[in-house]
């Protein structure tokens, strides 16, 4: 069947800001469909309000709406845009809710919009659990019995309690209609239950939750399931977890194919995995199922079906070379599998199932540091921000490529460190399913526990723990051989062993472990994912690395830039440096380049095989990035090898990969490490007489504080070399720098801590800038809206500049434009700035892609990341104004009446994280950054773009209701305007005591509640947190008292912060940011908020700038 | 739970093309034609289908072995590969029903395994330059001597292998649940499921050797006949389809699967020849010409019909035409042979049985039970007439 004639527009709805449980996987699936179905002709209309994503590139769709993923907004694009039909199976949860939001409230109906890829019945049958619990019993499967969990649906915490009765304990909880398992959880007592309970109804939005016997421990499957609408169904992958049931697959190490079924149980699985997308009547497209089997009977239960893309299709496209939410677009459109072309083949359709030659392992990437309080036990709410996948030839080289791509030094196997405790007491830490489970397991192997007590102790399959059992052997065997054997060096190579865990071994570093090797020809062959198992031809270059005989890399003639790209996902390192990645990419290809393109990261679109010429799927590592290096060295002629585009990660192999020649193009190793080095950048900053806050190095706490005295408090305290503002402080006084000084272990001699001046009431500026060694291209100034000392990635900002004036933007450009010329810019440099008063201080210089480049590039129309691979290859600022890449006149801050204001918010994920008691983490902002990803506003005023803002991060502001207000002294006097103006719009003002004294003597009405450590009023007057909870508060605004010694921030503050969010009600914590609300809620008020799309504002902007 | 010390074994192809590994199988030297399997589950089902005789199987799924043995899932009395090389043999067995580890199986078989084998590259060298012989050996060590006894071996193009595998003496699968049918199955290297499937369809099947008779096969009565999938040529089947002809001439329906289809495809009139490399896997796309409709299937083919695509051949028993194609390389995949509008018979290149593979096929069987009804009631019909 071809495609479909009677639809011409299609609305994709994203995914909105990346938060845990909906990552840059649905940029990948998206960007696909996107892609797809424009050529295939149709009109695409966008919206998505991430930023940071490709698929919001303005040349993906004919219409890019960043705005804000609510029925509302989507509403608003609809009825401008007229589309034939919705599709929204590849944009995550929130797309699918949207999309039954609009159909439940008649919108689509009234505009006569067609659900394409699943309609509304699927998707109700795939995600009420009830009703699927239903069609998995009515299933008619030849020889085999599918069934669900007992289970029963609860409303009321009574039902609850009675359910339980039945089912026994331990039992699991699931709320209906929410992602990546929010609320959900298993509870083992009483207790644990009706805490657990509460949180449940609350996330469900229609207040229902499953109830269900437990499965923990039974072996855990997933099948990526596909189908046309003639019918034809295939099965694209199998995967099978490693953690047993009872952690989220999000959070599991997961393995495809699956290992240990035989082709019996395994095609059961199929029959019913093809049965039940019949029975949801998902028309076309992608669906996961998940599996539970019991090891000791194999008894089957399905627990579950995504009627859409999800993770895991994203992680199955990149294990197999089947591109999922590619060919659901087109079978969304009405081609038929066998009518489509497989990519990489060429020659076959795309109507039969990936067989894989490899082994793929992923394993989840956790960023429980930066959450310190938090509870690290995983469960079925996942907690994991990203994740790394590796592929090998089998599971022990594909675990240990694995395991060293999530860049953490703790998550390889150690094989040597001292043991400190028991087998037994190292089996009780692994029965705990936990982020460093694994290494508990190889603990245990290490002090003599079998694969039976692995096994007994954990639930994982014998089989996978004998692979671990053969990776220590194989490194105890090369440990105690008497040189370096070359067998047994093969055979630790074979078992995933990195250079450096055999430098451990053998007491002797990486690199001479890698002379050695060289020199006995150890070395990796690359292969092919070509999804047949070489029974075809493959026409796509997707390699990987095995130590196997035969290499498969093709020779060349275009010289080849590589570009390393930024790894698993992470808080502070995100799909934005995944952008700037694929930008460059694109443009070298334009520029007749072979483009390589290196990550480990299966949720991205630059780990498409058709993103760049050729993809290596592999650690970013010095040693695996050395082989890839070698092996398109020894294939052609290499222009270079790009590392400032994919943030830390590749920044900081750069002066290493130079030490062995490679070619590193754009601003120099040296040059970088010159930006990174105080004293170094200091006298660059000196020779441009540029100011920046006075600081000091310390290598001890009497040393911190005498250096404090010196510079005066407030002052920021942090380790050197951080990313994301890791272990970052403002303290306030000499007893909290003690504290800090001694929480923090990892300050030794070689890594001194800082101690800046912390620029109290100052305004901090964000500049993106392109710099080729004459000219400055000055990208965008962002104004943040909270004040200097909140993580730039967690704080709100502006462009254009809300309250500068052009001189201090000139002088912006003067200093940045000294600063890159100092360091030796070839490229981008980010710098952050902060206004006090008068004066313009530099606060940090990072020659490399920073965060904002999409951003700034969406809100100014111009592709930062493209002009700076091109600068790194050498052509020049003016040469790139000729080709109309960059502005021919003036820059990102040239004033244009035509050009919207954008406003980017960050997104936290403070409602994933509770500390073991249960509790809420903390949801202060700081220096250290916690947010997942980001949102744009954008609109031609300020107060109206910053509301979208809200309303895209977080659900939007109140119009109407109560403000709760208490702040420290120190900012009582600027919040009494905004909320003097916020009584004006009608708002009912409530306060703690000393703020409603201060409030009252303005003419403000103030309702006053009791602070939580006074408890209840004699007189019935509730607490703060109390009237939180019973729904008498709209919005929070709350500022931080300071940090205690030990800290933790005071108590009241938290709990008022915690109720914030038990209650999904918005939270700010700065001055500035109320004052931004408040326009934002004025704004809302004052009539109708219109959307739209980046073309018509670009259209606008281009046509004022040709004037 | 040390390994003990690997033994060394070697792999010669008949171009000289030299692999290493190890042993995990048998002692001793096989030899055979190397061809890869793709599927990634059903090993013991590939081990002891006997359209693998002769075959030096090379499993393309690197980890192999992880579920052991189990008994259960046997296609046949034993395993019938010449030799088995795989890229990482399992050293435990991981799964509820597994009786034993696969390397002690082929150990007591007597088959030799070797691991630890570039299966990528031997893949890649055969899919480039053709199915070709084969040695492997768990004793010799000089690659040129095997060689030399390789090139001894004969090739498959040519062979007849039906007499090595097919059963002595006739064996009786009753129906299950009420009987339907009698059929004949003439053993060509039959696989357990096929009677299996056919029984569960009420079907009294009755498994004769390749060498029966017309005689042999209307003795029972048969409603429909059907012949096997089974090793070697099939220009060298000249027996099996004059006994084909017979069954046609005594209007009896008919079902071919494999070998059977190529049987079939001889019989009316179509020639046969050696693909360059084969089809065997269970991931592959066979498209019924009739409905469009897309089936995963599993193969295990190394010859093909040769018979035209979209053009009907008429016969002295009706006009046939070819049913089902695959997708990758659009090489015949089913024939079906209608007289009067009416199906007489059909026959299918792969596996509807699959075992291993999926069971998007199954419905063949059903179409078999439907043409032997449709053949009763025309002839009860006929005879009221």
């Amino acid at each position: 069947m071809p495609r479909r004639t009677d639809i011409s527009s299609i609305l994709v709805i994203g995914s909105g800001p990346i938060v845990i449980g909906q990552a840059c996987e649905f940029d990948y699936s998206g960007t696909q469909a996107c892609r797809v179905l424009r050529e295939e002709g149709f009109r695409v209309v966008l919206v998505n309000s991430n930023p940071a994503t490709i698929m919001t590139d303005p040349e993906f769709a004919d219409a890019t709406y960043i705005e804000p993923i609510t029925p509302e907004f989507v509403e608003r694009v609809i009825a401008k845009e007229r589309p034939d039909a919705i599709l929204a199976t590849l944009g995550g949860q929130t797309a699918l809710n949207a999309a039954v939001a609009l159909h439940d409230n008649g919108v689509l109906e009234r505009y006569g919009v067609e659900m394409i890829g699943a309609n509304f019945e699927a998707i109700h049958k795939g995600e009420d659990r009830e009703r699927f619990k239903e069609i998995v019993a009515g299933l008619d499967v030849p020889g085999a019995r599918p069934e669900s969990a007992r289970s029963v649906i609860c409303h009321t915490l009574d039902e609850i309690m009675d359910a339980v009765g039945d089912l026994g304990y331990p039992i699991v909880l699931r709320p209906s209609f929410t992602m990546g398992g929010v609320g959900s959880g298993i509870a083992y007592d009483e207790a644990e239950l009706r805490e657990m309970a509460q949180i449940g109804l609350a996330a469900s939005p229609v207040t229902e939750v499953l109830v269900e016997e437990s499965i923990i421990g039974w072996k855990e499957y997933e099948l990526e399931v596909m189908r046309d609408r003639a019918d034809n169904v295939v099965i694209v992958c199998s995967i099978e977890n490693v953690d047993p049931m009872g952690v989220h697959t999000g959070d599991s190490i997961t393995v495809a194919p699956a290992m240990t079924l035989t082709d019996r149980e395994y095609q059961q699985m199929r029959d019913v995995g093809i049965a039940i997308i019949r029975e949801v009547g998902v028309d076309t497209g992608g669906c996961n199922i998940q599996f539970a089997i019991e090891p000791e009977t194999g008894r089957m239960i399905v627990i579950e079906m995504n009627p859409r893309v999800s993770r895991s299709s994203a992680l199955a496209s990149k294990a197999t070379g089947f591109p999922i939410a590619k060919i659901a677009a087109k079978v969304a459109v009405g081609y038929t599998l066998d009518e489509i072309p497989n990519d990489i083949t060429r020659e076959t359709p795309a109507s039969f199932e990936p067989t894989l030659d490899y082994v793929v392992v992923k394993v989840p990437r956790f960023t429980f540091e930066k959450f310190p309080t938090a509870d690290d036990t995983l469960t079925t709410h996942m907690k994991s921000v990203g994740e790394a996948m590796a592929i090998g030839r089998t599971f022990p080289e594909a675990l240990g490529k694995a395991l060293r791509s999530l860049e953490d030094p703790r998550a390889p196997f150690d094989f040597t460190s001292e043991l400190r405790h028991s087998r037994e007491e190292y089996l009780r830490q692994a029965s705990r399913p936990h982020d460093r489970r694994l290494n508990k397991v190889m603990d245990a192997i290490r002090a003599g526990a079998s694969v039976a007590d692995v096994h007994e102790a954990t639930g994982i399959d014998p089989w996978f723990c004998d692979q671990l059992v053969q990776i220590f052997q194989a490194a105890r065997a090369l440990q105690e051989s008497y040189n370096m054997d070359p067998v047994l060096l093969r055979r630790a190579k074979r078992m995933g062993l990195s250079d450096a865990q055999i430098g451990t071994l053998r007491n002797t570093s990486d690199e001479v472990v890698r002379g050695v090797r060289w020199a006995l020809g150890v070395n990796p062959v690359f292969k092919t994912v070509d999804t047949c198992a070489a029974e075809f031809a493959a026409a796509t270059p997707y390699h990987y690395s095995t130590y196997d005989e035969e290499d498969e890399v093709a020779r060349r003639e275009k010289p080849a830039v590589l570009i390393l790209g930024s790894g698993p996902n992470r808080i502070g390192q995100g799909i934005e440096f995944d952008y700037s990645c694929v930008h460059a990419a694109m443009t070298l290809r334009e520029a007749g380049y072979e483009t390589v393109m290196v990550n480990c990261n299966p949720e991205t679109v630059s780990t498409d095989y058709d993103t760049s010429d050729r993809l290596y799927f592999e650690p970013l590592t010095l040693e695996d990035v050395l082989e890839v290096y070698h092996a398109e060295f020894d294939h052609g002629p290499i222009a270079g090898v790009i590392v400032q585009l994919g943030g830390q990660t590749p920044l900081k192999l750069a002066a290493a990969l130079k030490a062995n020649g490679v070619p590193i193009v754009g601003t120099s190793p040296e040059a970088i490490d010159l930006a990174e080095e105080r004293g170094a950048f200091g006298d660059v900053l000196a020779a441009a007489e540029l100011p920046a806050p006075k600081y000091g190095m310390a290598q001890s706490a009497e040393q911190a504080i005498e250096i404090a005295n010196g510079i005066g408090y407030p002052v920021l305290v942090r380790p050197s070399y951080v990313l994301g503002g890791r272990g970052m402080e403002i303290v306030y006084d000499d007893e909290a720098l003690t504290g800090y000084i001694n929480r923090a272990t990892f300050i030794t001699p070689q890594q001194p801590v800082l101690v800046d001046r912390f620029l109290d009431d100052a305004i901090e500026i964000d500049v993106d800038a392109l710099f080729d060694g004459t000219e400055l291209y000055l990208g965008g100034v962002m104004e943040h809206i909270e004040e200097a000392g909140i993580h730039s990635g967690d704080s709100a900002c502006s462009l254009p500049p809300i309250t500068l004036g052009k001189e201090v933007i000139d002088r912006i450009r003067v200093s940045t434009e000294a600063i890159a010329r100092g360091i030796g810019v070839l490229g981008l440099i980010n710098i952050q700035y902060a206004l006090q008063g008068d004066v313009l201080y530099v606060l940090e210089a990072n020659p490399r892609a920073s965060r904002t480049v999409p951003f700034v590039s969406k809100a100014t129309d111009t592709q930062l990341a493209k002009a700076a691979a091109r600068i790194m290859l050498g052509q020049s600022i003016a040469a790139l104004r000729g080709d109309g890449m960059l502005r021919r006149h003036g820059d990102g801050t040239t004033s244009l009446d035509s050009a919207p204001v954008a406003v980017k918010e960050a997104v936290m994920p403070w409602n994933r994280f509770r500390t073991p008691e249960g509790v809420s983490v903390d949801s202060l902002l700081g220096p250290e950054m916690k947010s997942t990803g980001e949102v744009m506003g954008l609109d031609s005023l300020f107060g109206t773009a910053f509301a979208k803002s809200q309303t895209g991060s977080y659900g939007g502001l109140p119009t109407t209701g109560t403000a709760f207000v208490s702040v420290a002294n120190r900012d009582k006097r600027h919040a009494i305007f905004p909320v003097k103006r916020l009584a004006d719009l009608g708002f009912r003002i409530a306060a703690t005591a000393g703020t409603a004294q201060v409030l009252r003597r303005h003419g403000i009405d103030v309702t006053v509640y009791r602070k939580e450590h006074q408890g209840p009023g004699a007189d019935g007057t509730k607490t703060v947190v109390q009237g939180i909870l019973d729904g008498e508060i709209d919005i929070v605004f709350n500022t931080p008292q300071g940090s205690s010694a030990e800290g933790s921030p005071r108590r009241d503050g938290w709990s008022i912060r915690s109720a914030a969010i038990y209650m999904d009600i918005p939270c700010i914590t700065t001055v500035q940011g109320l004052s931004a609300a408040v326009q934002g809620i004025e704004a809302a008020k004052n009539g109708e908020v219109t959307v739209r799309s980046l073309q018509e504002w670009a259209a606008d902007v281009r046509a004022e700038l040709a004037e | 739970m040390n390994s003990p010390q690997p033994v060394p074994a070697l792999l010669v192809l008949e171009d000289g093309r030299t692999f290493r590994g190890e042993s995990f199988g048998a002692p001793g030297e096989a030899f055979g034609e190397a061809v890869f399997a793709t599927g990634m589950t059903g090993y013991e089902e590939t081990l002891t289908d006997p359209s693998y005789r002769r075959q030096v199987v090379i499993a393309t799924a690197p980890q192999i072995g992880n579920t052991g043995w189990n008994d259960e899932d046997d296609e046949s009395r034993r395993i019938w590969v010449a030799g088995f090389v795989v890229r990482e043999a399992s050293r435990i067995s991981s799964n509820w029903r597994a009786k034993r580890d696969l390397g002690d199986e082929l150990k007591a078989q007597g088959v030799v395994g070797v691991t630890g084998v570039d299966t990528r590259a031997l893949t890649r060298h055969l899919r480039e330059r053709g199915a070709m012989r084969v040695g492997l050996s768990t004793v010799e060590t000089d690659p040129d001597k095997l060689r030399e006894r390789v090139l001894q071996q004969p090739a498959m193009a040519g062979a007849n292998l039906v007499d090595e595998v097919t059963v002595a003496e006739p064996v009786v699968v009753p129906a299950q649940g009420e009987k339907r049918f009698t059929v004949a199955a003439i053993d060509l290297g039959i696989k357990e499921m096929t009677p299996e499937l056919l029984s569960r369809r009420g079907i009294e099947v009755h498994v004769l050797p390749a060498g029966s008779t017309i005689d042999d096969i209307t003795a029972l009565g048969p409603d429909g006949v059907f012949f096997s999938n089974g090793p070697g040529d099939p220009a060298t089947a000249d027996d099996a389809v004059a006994l084909l002809t017979d069954v046609l001439d005594a209007d009896l329906p008919y079902f071919g699967i494999c070998f059977g289809n190529q049987i079939f495809g001889r019989t009316l009139g179509f020639g046969t020849f050696k693909l360059k490399y084969g089809h065997r896997g269970i991931n592959q796309p066979v498209m019924d010409l009739a409905t469009r409709r897309v089936e995963i299937t599993a193969h295990n083919h190394g010859f093909a019909v040769d018979a035209p695509l979209g053009e009907t051949t008429t016969t002295r028993w009706g006009d046939v035409r070819v049913s089902h194609v695959c997708l990758n390389d659009d090489v015949v995949e089913g024939l079906e042979l209608t007289r009067d509008g009416a199906v007489a018979g059909f026959s299918v290149q792969y596996h509807p049985e699959a075992a291993a593979g999926p069971h998007d096929s199954a419905y063949l069987f059903d179409r078999f039970c439907a043409v032997m009804t449709a053949h009763q009631d025309g002839h009860s019909a006929g005879k009221d007439a």
